[in-house]
């Protein structure tokens, strides 16, 4: 594995005790799962992007060949075919969201921040974690499989509608659609197996001292993203196991011919999808909220505000989703209420952001890598939450619903969102990964074409899709009320190219880094939190023979307590023993 | 600058969802330049410069007041706004004369008229595929059915949109307000011929409308073919009760 050659280089104390095999590729350490599930995203993050980029090309130059697909697809000479496109933006969605953001903030970024940041020195069951990272890999690897087989992968969209998606002949999709449902059935399977394992941890692992109130923000952030998990997933574990029976077993869960519900299936899945929407943006919300007070050199703004409005969101979440199916042929009373509910969960992503605002205001903000990209994440958050809620309007949304208007709006809370609060987590994380520090010129290279071209890629989508052009359409040319808007999709093609390019520095950085990086001081950020109180990267079980003792919140920086701007949770209070309130 | 991009209007309710879409668009694009003029100026402001120490403090429970409660009481208005016009479009039928039928499969929409005898399912009725004629200012009521997959009945100009969901049978209805050939795609992944799957909706004066009808609705006009679909979509039908009533 690529992976385990990496981490030959960052290996650490436990090497001659265990073999290589445990170490680097059967480990149950947090931080080794942790490593492996952000390759794991970064991997399939490539091949989630030039898909994105395939489907691009088809949109700007209908019915031209792809370069480099030649070799490919022979029999067309690298042009796309409806069925292939289809193919293209269904795998694209299902990567990016379960391949991608949810092993690389959940899974990798939980694992990480989990342990080290409430003083325990691995997760409460370590070989449940690592059963979970295996797991999740071999649905990957499922995934994967389904570009081989004939008929090609599943093509129904991410959401995968039944009936189209229930019976082979609709899509012409038999195994690939087959494959989808296993994948995502294993993929549940391993996501609950780690998302008990935060809980647990979390409730029962905390150092003395770290009390709930002085958990930092992201892994309240990753606790209820847990909860979600735990009680999401199975939703759509078991939706798809009826699926599959639909296709195979001859049931008839979604198949109106047999006595079934077409609307079963969306009422399941979007049951599971909108908490999914949750699950992607909260750590990085967590993420945001972590790394902006120490690049403020503020406490937070609102700590308790942002605990309570991340279990709002988390609470209402599940009673939102039937946004989705305004115009689905649900009984429309029941799109007034949730209209009512979708425009209520708007209210504490609105707090959340004037709390960050609330931070950024009188601090001494430092302009580091990851800092660029917390703010980045923050402004992008805004523009995709106000556009939520043009959708939350029903009568609007009858409208923008099924338009590159709401492709638009889950690209700035997902892209925009989810991918900068990763990355700026990677920046911020890297050092206490990896034991290196990043290249700050690399970072810049990366940092400011990507914030522009992600713009430029998909602020014009709102534009599109307000003129009327239908998501999952193969070619615009063929409508006559879109042609005069053709130029706006070549326009975001060649952003979207560029937005492609500008990820090479990162990847070069990444690399380059990881071998060659300066090596990581032990607080290379001067941040409050308990993983800077370990070694950079942490030996095996954390820290040495004592855990730490924490003593205050997470976020005293710029304390009149403490001559330095910053004072970490495990420094004593002065005279000792005494003030243990903060 | 958005809104510029919206296609025409052209029915009645259309008008009230382009209300509010602009009753939206500037709310938040308000809400988005005070929030982004701010943060600029806080970035500008409170970059890191030496000898300045950052403000300590946790929070102020007046501006979380402030804040929850502006953004909800905004949320809470357009909530008003928004349930009464969705009640009009989709929760009330109004009465009319002008019933089409329409069936969408892979990837066609069927358009089927009672004829003269005013009932569907009889030998008279009238199949057009890819295009409705309807006249102006008359309310048009359309039974929406799918014979195979999930669909969406999309008229940009109309505002209108609705899935067609097979073994449904989803009662809609719009008003169009100026004649002319308006176009009507599919608006849901239906299938590897989704794209393209579109067909055109004429909108004619009421004479015109008249003439047309006598030329292609009348019994002598219409082709055999017509009937081959209605068995099927009967059998397709399940003993469900209608989901989408008045």
């Amino acid at each position: 594995m690529s992976t385990a050659s990496a981490h030959a280089h960052v290996a650490h104390a436990e090497h001659h005790e265990l073999g290589f095999v445990r170490t680097y590729i059967f480990s149950t350490d947090h931080k080794m799962i942790a490593r492996q599930f952000l390759f794991m995203g970064l991997i399939m993050m490539v091949l989630g992007g030039l898909l994105a980029l395939v489907v691009r090309w088809q949109l700007a130059w209908p019915e031209t060949a792809v370069p480099g697909l030649g070799g490919i697809l022979k029999e067309t000479g690298g042009i796309l075919e409806p069925s292939t496109y289809n193919m293209a933006f269904t795998m694209h969605a299902t990567i990016m969201i379960f391949f991608v953001i949810m092993p690389i903030l959940a899974g990798s970024f939980g694992n990480f921040c989990i342990p080290l940041m409430i003083g325990a020195r691995d997760m409460a069951f370590p070989f449940l974690n690592m059963l979970s990272f295996w797991v999740t890999a071999s649905a990957g690897v499922i995934m994967l499989s389904g570009f081989f087989v004939e008929g090609g992968h599943a093509a129904a969209g991410w959401t995968s509608y039944a009936p189209l998606s229930a019976v082979p002949s609709y899509t012409g999709v038999n195994w690939g659609q087959n494959i989808w449902c296993i994948s995502l059935f294993t993929m549940g399977i391993g996501s609950m197996m780690g998302s008990i394992n935060y809980i647990t941890t979390i409730i029962n692992m905390r150092a003395p001292g770290m009390r709930l109130f002085r958990m930092p923000l992201v892994i309240w952030s990753l606790f209820i993203t847990a909860i979600l998990l735990l009680l999401a997933l199975p939703v759509l574990t078991s939706g798809v196991a009826m699926l599959l029976f639909d296709r195979t077993l001859g049931t008839n869960w979604f198949k109106p011919a047999g006595g079934g519900e077409p609307l079963l299936w969306q009422h399941l899945f979007w049951y599971f999808g909108h908490p999914e929407v949750y699950i992607l943006i909260l750590p990085a919300m967590g993420i945001a909220s972590e790394i902006l007070p120490v690049f403020c050199r503020k406490p937070i703004f609102g700590y308790h505000a942002m605990a309570f409005s991340m279990i709002g969101i988390a609470f209402l979440s599940w009673i939102v989703y039937g946004h989705h199916m305004f115009v689905s042929g649900m009984n429309p009373a029941l799109g007034m209420a949730f209209t009512v509910t979708t425009m209520i969960i708007a209210v504490p992503s609105a707090i959340k952001t004037f709390n960050w605002l609330g931070t950024m205001w009188g601090a001494r903000m430092q302009y580091t890598v990851p800092m660029l990209n917390t703010l980045a994440f923050v402004s992008m958050f805004v523009i995709g939450g106000l556009s939520g809620i043009f959708m939350a309007s029903t009568p609007v949304d009858i409208y923008i619903q099924d338009t590159y208007f709401i492709v638009a709006h889950i690209h700035y809370v997902v892209f925009g969102g989810s991918i900068f609060g990763a990355f700026a987590a990677i920046y911020y994380w890297f050092p206490k990964m990896f034991g290196r520090m990043t290249n700050v010129a690399l970072g810049h290279l990366h940092f400011w074409p990507t914030f522009v071209f992600f713009n430029l890629t998909f602020f014009p989508m709102h534009i599109i899709g307000v003129g009327g052009q239908m998501r999952r359409i193969y070619n615009p040319m063929q409508y006559e009320f879109l042609q005069h808007q053709q130029w706006w999709n070549v326009f975001i093609t060649y952003s979207a190219l560029l937005l492609g390019l500008s990820q090479v520095p990162f990847v070069i950085n990444f690399f380059w880094s990881l071998f060659a990086g300066k090596k990581a001081p032990m607080n290379p950020w001067n941040a409050n939190t308990l993983e800077w109180t370990a070694p950079s990267p942490p030996p095996h079980l954390n820290w040495g023979p004592t855990l730490p003792t924490v003593y205050r919140g997470p976020y005293e920086y710029s304390s009149p307590e403490s001559k330095e701007d910053f004072l970490p949770q495990t420094t004593p209070p002065v005279g000792a023993g005494g003030a243990r309130r903060h | 600058m958005l809104d510029w991009w919206l296609p025409e209007n052209v029915s009645t309710y259309g008008q009230e969802i382009d209300w509010l879409f602009h009753l939206i668009y500037y709310i938040t694009g308000v809400t988005f330049v005070l929030v982004f003029v701010t943060m600029l100026a806080f970035i500008v402001m409170y970059r890191d410069r030496p000898g300045r120490r950052a403000k300590y403090t946790h929070g102020n429970t007046t501006l979380e007041i402030v804040w929850t409660v502006v953004p909800a009481l905004i949320l809470v208005i357009l909530t008003i706004l928004s349930v009464p016009a969705w009640s009009r479009i989709k929760m009330t039928m109004p009465e009319t004369d002008f019933v089409v039928q329409v069936t969408a499969k892979q990837f066609n929409w069927q358009v089927t008229y009672p004829g003269a005898d005013g009932k569907f399912g009889t030998a008279d009725d009238k199949m057009l595929l890819d295009e409705m004629h309807v006249p102006v200012n008359k309310v048009v009521r359309v039974i929406l059915k799918s014979q195979d997959v999930i669909h969406s009945f999309f008229v940009p100009q109309f505002r209108m949109k609705q899935d067609a969901v097979p073994g449904h049978e989803i009662r809609q209805w719009f008003e169009a307000t100026k004649p002319g050939k308006y176009e009507w795609p599919c608006a849901e992944l239906c299938g590897f011929g989704h794209s393209g799957m579109r067909g055109w909706i004429y909108v004619h004066t009421a004479d015109e409308y008249g003439k047309w009808a006598a030329e292609n609705l009348t019994a002598e006009a219409a082709p055999a073919a017509a009937p081959a679909e209605q068995p099927k979509s009967a059998a397709a039908e399940p003993k469900k009760e209608e989901k989408a009533k008045k």
